[in-house]
C-alpha cells in the first residue's frame, strides 16, 4: 500500500468538504437534530422511567451515530466518485483498491470524530450528560462501532459498485436495517426469543449491552467487548471479500466505465 | 519494439461476442487509431487494454507486461482520457489535477500542473470550479490529467469530440508534437475520419468485434478502392463491404 496515494484520495474528499458548506453541515446536522429532539424526550421521561434513563438513551444515541457516520463515511464518499463519474479515472490510475478502502476508512474516522465531538459537547452542555461516564470502555465501544460501520459501509459500496446508482438508497438505509436488532435503546431481553440470537450476532448489540452494563455497575464488560471484536473481525473480512468479488464481477461485465451513468 | 501486444483477445457477454479474436501490436512512438462504427467493440477493447474489463480469452501485454498480473506497474506508465469520463465538478482544476498527480506519484505536482494548464490554454481557469467549465474546457482538463505522468502510452477515447475546430486542431498538433518529441505512443479512437487520416501512422478497423483491416490510412483506403477513409467507413458501416457481408 502506498500512503501517498491514500493521502491523495483523502485530500480529494477534504477539498470537497472545504468547498461545500451543505456537505460540511450535513456531518453535524442530523446528529444534532437527533440529540435535540431525543434529548428533550429523555428529559421529559426521566421522571417516569429508569433512574439512569437519560444516560442510557443519550449514550445510545451518540454511540449509534458513531456507527452510522462510520458507515456513511465510506458509502457516501464512494457515491461521490460515482456521481462524479470519476471511478474509471481512479481505476486506470495505479491506485490499488485497498488504497481506496483505506482512504474511505480514514475519511469516515474524520467524519465520525467531528460528529462525535460536537454531539458529545452538546449533550454535556444541554443535558449535563457526560459521555465519559462510560470511562475507558468508551474507547473500545467506539472502535467496535466504527469497525461495524465500516463493514456495513463496505457492503454498501460493493453493492453500489455492482448494481450502480440504483442501489444508492442503501447508503442511507442499510445501517437502519440492523438498528432494531442492535439493542440500541432497549436490552436484548426485550426482543422475542427467536430474534435474540440474531441480535447477539451483531457486534453493535454487545456494545450497547455493554454500555448499559457500565452505566449500571461501573464495570467494564470484557466479555461483550471481546465478542463484539470477534464478530467485527468476521464481518469486516466478509465485507472486504464481497467488495473484491464484486470488483471482479464488474470487471467481467465491463460496468466500471458506466458507473455514474445508470 | 512493440509497446502494445494484443493476442487473440475475445470478450463475450451472455452469448454476445463484443470483441472476437483480435490480435495486433503497436510500436513505440506510433500514433495508432482505432476505427469502427458504433458497437464495433472499440470501447470494450480499450477497457480490456486498461484492465477495466477482464477478457474472456486472450492476452494484453503493455510495455512488455501482462495487464492481468502487472496492472499497477503498467498503469503508472500509461494514462487515459475519455469524453465519457468526468472529474469531480466541485473541485477546482488545480485540486483535481493535484489529486491525480499524487495518485501517479508526481514529485513536484505544482510545476507539472502549471505547465499542462498553460499547454492546453486553461491556466486562467486554474482556480475555477470544474463544474463551471464548458465541454471543450473539460476535455482539455481531462487531457491535462492524462499527461500528468508523462505517459509512455496515452489512450484517448474520442479526444476531440467536444472541441471546436480551432481547439481540436491545436490539440491534434499538440498531441502529435508530444508523441514525436517524447516518443509517446498514442492509441486513440475517433469518429472524425479526417483527423484519423491526418494523424494516424496506422489504423485498426474494427467491425462487429472483428478486425477488418489494419494498416496505414493510405493502405486501407486503397484496399477498399475508395478515395478517403470516410467513404471506407460508410461502406463498412452500411454493409456494402463484401468482406463484411461474407
Amino acid at each position: 500500500m502506498r500512503f501517498d496515494r491514500v493521502f491523495a484520495l483523502i485530500c480529494r474528499h477534504l477539498y470537497l468538504y472545504r468547498r461545500s458548506p451543505p456537505r460540511l453541515a450535513e456531518i453535524f446536522f442530523w446528529p444534532l437534530l437527533d440529540l435535540i429532539v431525543w434529548g428533550f424526550v429523555t428529559l421529559y421521561l426521566r421522571n417516569y422511567a429508569l433512574p439512569q434513563f437519560i444516560s442510557f438513551f443519550l449514550g445510545a444515541l451518540i454511540l449509534w451515530d458513531i456507527l452510522f457516520r462510520a458507515q456513511q463515511g465510506i458509502s457516501v464518499s464512494f457515491l461521490e466518485e460515482v456521481w462524479a463519474r470519476n471511478l474509471p479515472n481512479l481505476f486506470v490510475s495505479p491506485m490499488r483498491p485497498s488504497e481506496l478502502l483505506a482512504a474511505l476508512m480514514t475519511i469516515s474516522v474524520v467524519k465520525l470524530l467531528l460528529a462525535g465531538v460536537v454531539s458529545g459537547l452538546v449533550a454535556w452542555w444541554a443535558y449535563s450528560f457526560n459521555l465519559w461516564v462510560l470511562g475507558l470502555s468508551l474507547v473500545p465501544f467506539v472502535l467496535n462501532l466504527m469497525v461495524m460501520g465500516w463493514a456495513i459501509g463496505i457492503v454498501t459500496m460493493a453493492t453500489i459498485l455492482r448494481f450502480g446508482q440504483e442501489a444508492e438508497m442503501m447508503a442511507w438505509g442499510l445501517a437502519f436495517l440492523v438498528q432494531p436488532v442492535s439493542a440500541v435503546f432497549y436490552p436484548v431481553s426485550v426482543l422475542p426469543g427467536w430474534l435474540q440470537p440474531i441480535a447477539l450476532a451483531m457486534p453493535s448489540t454487545h456494545v450497547f449491552e455493554g454500555m448499559r452494563h457500565v452505566i449500571e455497575t461501573r464495570q467494564i464488560p470484557l466479555d461483550h467487548l471481546w465478542i463484539a471484536a470477534g464478530l467485527n473481525a468476521i464481518y469486516v473480512t466478509l465485507a472486504i471479500a464481497l467488495f473484491y468479488r464484486n470488483l471482479r464481477v464488474v470487471r467481467e461485465k465491463g460496468l466500471l466505465i458506466r458507473s455514474g451513468s445508470q | 519494439m512493440a509497446v502494445i501486444d494484443i493476442a487473440h483477445l475475445t470478450k463475450q457477454f451472455d452469448g454476445f461476442t463484443a470483441v472476437n479474436d483480435v490480435s495486433f501490436s503497436v510500436e513505440a512512438g506510433e500514433i495508432f487509431g482505432l476505427l469502427g462504427p458504433n458497437g464495433a467493440g472499440k470501447t470494450t477493447l480499450i477497457q480490456m487494454m486498461l484492465g477495466l474489463m477482464t477478457p474472456t480469452t486472450g492476452t494484453v501485454a503493455i510495455l512488455g507486461m501482462d495487464i492481468a498480473r502487472d496492472a499497477e506497474a503498467i498503469l503508472s506508465r500509461v494514462n487515459f482520457s475519455s469524453t465519457y469520463v468526468s472529474m469531480p465538478t466541485s473541485l477546482t482544476l488545480t485540486e483535481n489535477l493535484t489529486t491525480f498527480a499524487r495518485l501517479y506519484g508526481i514529485r513536484k505536482p505544482a510545476a507539472q500542473i502549471a505547465r499542462l494548464l498553460a499547454l492546453f490554454e486553461i491556466e486562467s481557469l486554474a482556480n475555477a470550479l470544474t463544474r463551471n467549465l464548458s465541454s471543450g474546457q473539460l476535455t482539455r482538463l481531462s487531457l491535462a490529467k492524462a499527461l500528468l505522468n508523462d505517459p509512455e502510452i496515452l489512450f484517448l477515447d474520442e479526444p476531440t469530440a467536444s472541441l471546436d475546430p480551432d481547439i481540436a486542431d491545436k490539440t491534434r498538433v499538440l498531441l502529435q508534437s508530444i508523441c514525436r518529441e517524447h516518443r509517446m505512443t498514442l492509441f486513440y479512437t475517433s469518429h472524425n475520419m479526417q483527423e484519423m487520416e491526418a494523424i494516424s501512422d496506422r489504423i485498426l478497423f474494427l467491425h462487429q468485434g472483428r478486425v477488418l483491416a489494419c494498416g496505414t490510412p493510405a493502405e486501407i483506403v486503397r484496399r477498399y478502392r475508395e478515395s478517403d477513409l470516410e467513404k471506407v467507413f460508410l461502406k463498412v458501416a452500411r454493409g456494402n463491404d463484401p468482406e463484411v457481408a461474407a
